[in-house]
């Protein structure tokens, strides 16, 4: 074998693993999912493999599913903003601080170790009707029965930028660290303010780390059912919990793929137009 | 363009102090080099200047005006970055008119004053690219255009050349000196190198550990140089323990063991009195002499050639004096003097110089 057929193998070899894991985890089950989306769920709860096109008829004429994927895409982007509004500046303190930047990835990093369900319960013991923040109120006497803050739109959100928020400011953390910081003191000498450099050097050049960050976090959002499930109220159910729904409660798998498939080409769409505007890579680099 | 002064300016690092008491008087119009090795504190006092970094005692004047409470974007200064420093995202045109945004100039001038920076950079055709579709060389031209368009009052650069390869080095340092020259902007110039500093500069400072050690043109800081580490720093020199054992007039006679008795020009010895001294020879000064080379008017010795460094015009021979080991640089006519043989050298006593003796 030549050397150059050799080279050209080589990468292949060392990605068969991962591209073997990828086909058998990912792959099949979507083929198996997509599939199942035609197939057809009987009255007596038997499923009839063949190619119908109900479940796919009233996934997509259904208003109910429509509404509630339009409004599972307005939490996500008001989450994103909310992420990002928060996140830059404390990416931007990240970025700049001297010495102690190691302990502050470090404290950004903590919320990890613990498991996402448990840190989105740990809501509940603070605004829960006898959580921490209702006993504090009613200690000092400014209410005297206790408030329900939880189970609405906004505790939904308050819980996605709290498992979200990591994400955006790792990415645009990135992105800012690698940004010479002789850009801004040629701003500042030329005239500029802080304010005006910034505005004109510094956020430009981390917008592709703004970005990477807005869409983990709006993918990320858009398809989490444990927030809503856990947090929201029932009318706050998001799209992946009529997933769920479907699933697990009714064991409706065709209708369930049906749904999943569409969230699905739907957050697809969107990475597609990322990808075609900023690329991936910037995105890998937030991830690692 | 304005005159810069420093009084007493130092800076300190928690318990590290990186300059310590500096007056500097820089005059307007000047080209400045601050010259000196590595961590010396040359950038640290440029970026005091430039307002990048806040003197911890001390006071800088630019242009008779006190600056140390002015912020960097209200002191009109052009700053040229060793790296560059040009904003990836915009344009030539847009990284070189970026300062014109912030001063009264009527938007309709703004074109014509960026082409006329680039004309003066002779990089005319440029303006649409992205600064990472030009060569080094011409991203270093730009951030020179960006710097001077704004009319500075002050020109500052930090090692501007050192990223540059040798050729290209060359060809900048003419053309840095031209624009200079040209635009006539108090120019403070920070470099290492000192071949740098010598070909372009009206004043050179001297620095060693964050101190100054001599102020001069590059003739005086070459030819009279103040300290030991001068005369080491700028070119090779040999540095021989001396007694002055008396003053004339214009000359001072140094008692050097291995020479005899070596009368200095007096212009040369600044401040050196009887006793103990020091003679500078330095190694483009120290000839080896073939046979029957005419040695008159120069103080000659017998010596062995140790090592020799060829390096193409010149050649760099250490040679050895009795126990005294010395450097001679000398140009070549014919070939080069073996390793191993002896040979008679020589110097004018004119070209040395004395330092003060420990
Ligand atoms: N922010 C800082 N904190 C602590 N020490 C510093 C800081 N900046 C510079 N120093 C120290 O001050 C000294 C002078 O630094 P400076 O950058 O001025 O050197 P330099 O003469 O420009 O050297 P070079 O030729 O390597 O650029 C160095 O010893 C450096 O380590
Ligand atoms: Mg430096």
């Amino acid at each position: 074998m030549s050397v150059e057929a050799r080279e050209a193998r080589q990468p292949w070899i060392l990605l068969s693993p991962a591209l073997g894991a990828v086909t058998l985890l990912l792959f099949v089950p979507l083929l198996f999912i997509l599939v199942y989306s035609f197939w057809l769920r009987t009255a007596t709860g038997a499923d009839l493999a063949g190619f119908y096109l109900d479940n796919w008829q009233e996934a997509l004429s259904d208003p109910f599913y429509r509404d509630i994927l339009l409004g599972t895409l307005r939490i996500a982007a008001i989450t994103t903003l909310v992420c990002a509004l928060m996140g830059y500046p404390a990416a931007y303190f990240i970025a700049r601080s001297r010495g102690n930047k190691a302990i502050l990835l470090l404290l950004l990093m903590l919320p990890f170790w613990i498991s996402y369900i448990i840190r989105t319960m740990s809501w509940i013991n603070i605004l829960g009707v006898s959580g921490g923040l209702n006993t504090f109120l009613i200690a000092v006497g400014l209410v005297d029965e206790p408030i329900q803050m939880l189970y609405n739109q906004t505790t939904v959100i308050l819980g996605l930028v709290h498992f979200l928020l990591p994400f955006m400011v790792l990415n645009i953390y990135v992105s800012l660290e690698g940004i010479d910081t002789n850009l801004e003191d040629a701003a500042n000498s030329l005239g500029a303010t802080r304010w005006q450099s910034f505005l004109q050097v510094t956020l430009p050049l981390s917008l592709p780390g703004l970005a990477a960050g807005g869409l983990l976090c709006f993918v990320l959002g858009a398809g989490t059912y444990i927030t809503p499930l856990v947090l929201g109220g029932p009318r706050d159910a998001m799209f992946a919990n009529l997933v769920f729904e479907a699933i697990i409660t009714q064991l409706n798998w065709p209708l369930g793929s049906a749904l999943s498939l569409m969230l699905l080409v739907v957050l697809g769409a969107l990475v597609l137009i990322y990808n075609r505007y900023l690329g991936m890579a910037q995105l890998m680099k937030g991830l690692g | 363009m304005s005159s810069v002064h420093l009084n007493n300016i130092v800076k300190r690092f928690g318990n590290f102090t990186a300059v310590h008491p500096t007056d500097l008087t820089i005059p307007e119009g000047d080209f400045v080099t601050l010259l000196g090795p590595s961590g010396c504190g040359k950038t640290t006092n440029l970026r005091m200047i430039a307002g990048l970094l806040d003197p911890t005692e001390g006071e800088i004047l630019i242009g008779g005006r006190r600056m140390n409470d002015v912020p960097i974007h209200k002191r009109n200064l052009g700053i040229v970055f060793q790296n560059y420093a040009l904003f990836p995202h915009k344009t030539v045109a847009e990284n070189v008119g970026f300062g014109l945004r912030y001063r009264d100039v009527p938007k309709s001038e703004v074109p014509g004053r960026v082409q006329a920076a680039l004309d003066l950079v002779q990089l005319p055709d440029v303006g649409s690219r992205y600064p990472k579709a030009l060569s080094g060389g011409q991203q270093q031209r730009i951030a020179l255009a960006r710097a001077i368009v704004i009319e500075p009052e002050v020109l500052l650069l930090d090692e501007p050349l050192s990223a540059l390869d040798a050729n290209l080095r060359e060809d900048m340092r003419v053309e840095l000196k031209r624009i200079q020259h040209q635009i006539g902007v108090t120019t403070v110039f920070v470099t290492h190198d000192q071949s740098e500093a010598l070909a372009m500069s009206d004043r050179i400072v001297v620095m060693s550990a964050g101190r100054v050690e001599q102020v001069g043109t590059p003739e005086e800081v070459y030819n009279t140089p103040a300290s030991t580490f001068v005369a080491n720093f700028l070119g090779a020199s040999n540095i021989l323990p001396a007694r002055c054992i008396g003053r004339d007039p214009d000359k001072i006679r140094l008692q050097v063991p291995q020479f005899g008795v070596v009368p200095v020009p007096g212009e040369r010895a600044p401040g050196v009195g009887e006793g103990a001294a020091k003679l500078v020879l330095r190694a483009e000064k120290l000839t080896l002499l073939g046979d029957g080379a005419d040695a008159t008017g120069l103080i000659t010795a017998q010596a062995t050639v140790e090592t020799v460094d060829y390096q193409g015009q010149t050649v760099r021979y250490f040679v050895r004096l009795g126990d005294t080991p010395l450097q001679a640089i000398n140009m070549i006519d014919t070939r080069p003097f073996a390793a191993g043989s002896t040979v008679t050298i020589g110097f004018r006593p004119q070209d040395c110089a004395a330092l003060q003796g420990e």
